[in-house]
């Protein structure tokens, strides 16, 4: 990917990312999150990480955000109002913030191999998911049933948590 | 010319955003959207060194696949979480965490 289109994503991505944080209205947030993450997705593609982008734009940018979107229409979420901050803590959080940039851009400018092209590949006529699917079958076969049996705890959880009265 | 390091500052900076959201926020749904953004930025350092590692021609998998299990994951924590915000609005009528503090010592 060429740098220009590189640095647009990346700017989209921040960008809209710092809106999150900054909008007032709770569905401008998340709108706002929508279009983060899927700049977010086009760097994955940049990445030759083609099966990654198409899921993070189908769970995140899909399903996950249209939850998000679902719940703040059902509680009828109002923009919110200016309340007193947490002087201490936000100035705290700002410092650990400028100390992790401080911290990530000397360990990034100092990790030589980190400036340099990053190497060609070539991933045959399969292509991205073929790879993908064979190791996650193959090597990660247990894991990727725990994770299913995660997901049906998560939902079976989810069904009792939202019943009115617990029996 | 993109190399490993512009990644990683995408991905730290995106990382403080989600974090500065925690901070400042203080609607339970929005501190969420902001863990969002911090889970997604973790993937995509994961994603950079996948593509960095290369061997044989072909990136290193196995961080695909780990981004692939905290996508899922974090699909059910999203439900998981939402629920709860329902469930706490019912009984309270607030999402406001300063409303919210009756553990707090």
């Amino acid at each position: 990917m060429s740098p220009i289109l590189f640095w647009i994503f990346v700017a989209v991505m921040l960008f809209f990312g710092g809106m999150v944080v900054l909008n007032r209205s709770p569905v401008g947030s998340a709108l706002s999150l929508v279009v983060s993450f899927l700049a977010l997705a086009a760097l994955y593609v940049s990445l030759d990480a083609y099966f990654i982008g198409v899921i993070q734009i189908l769970v995140y940018a899909g399903a996950v955000m249209v939850l998000f979107l679902f719940i703040i229409m059902l509680l009828d979420l109002r923009a919110e109002s200016r309340r007193r901050v947490n002087f201490p803590a936000v100035c705290g959080g700002f410092v650990v913030i400028i100390l992790f940039i401080k911290v990530l851009s000397e360990v990034c400018y100092s990790f030589e191999g980190g400036n340099a092209k990053f190497p060609p590949i070539s991933q045959g006529p399969q292509g991205d998911v073929w790879h993908v699917g064979m190791i996650l079958f193959q090597q990660y076969n247990v894991p990727l049933q725990v994770v299913g049996t995660l997901i049906l705890v998560a939902s079976i959880g989810v069904v009792i948590l939202s019943k009115r009265v617990l029996k | 010319m993109v190399s490993l390091n512009d990644y990683l500052i995408a991905s730290g900076l995106l990382f403080a955003i989600g974090f500065a959201g925690v901070l400042l926020r203080r609607n339970v749904i929005i501190i969420f959207m902001a863990l969002e953004l911090m889970l997604n930025a973790a993937n995509l350092s994961l994603v950079g060194f996948s593509r960095y590692n290369v061997h044989d021609g072909l990136p290193d998998y196995n961080g695909q696949v780990l981004v692939f299990f905290i996508i899922t994951v974090a699909a059910a924590e999203v439900t998981v979480g939402l629920a709860i915000i329902v469930a706490l609005f019912r009984a309270r009528q607030t999402t406001h965490v300063e409303d919210i503090n009756t553990l707090k010592f």
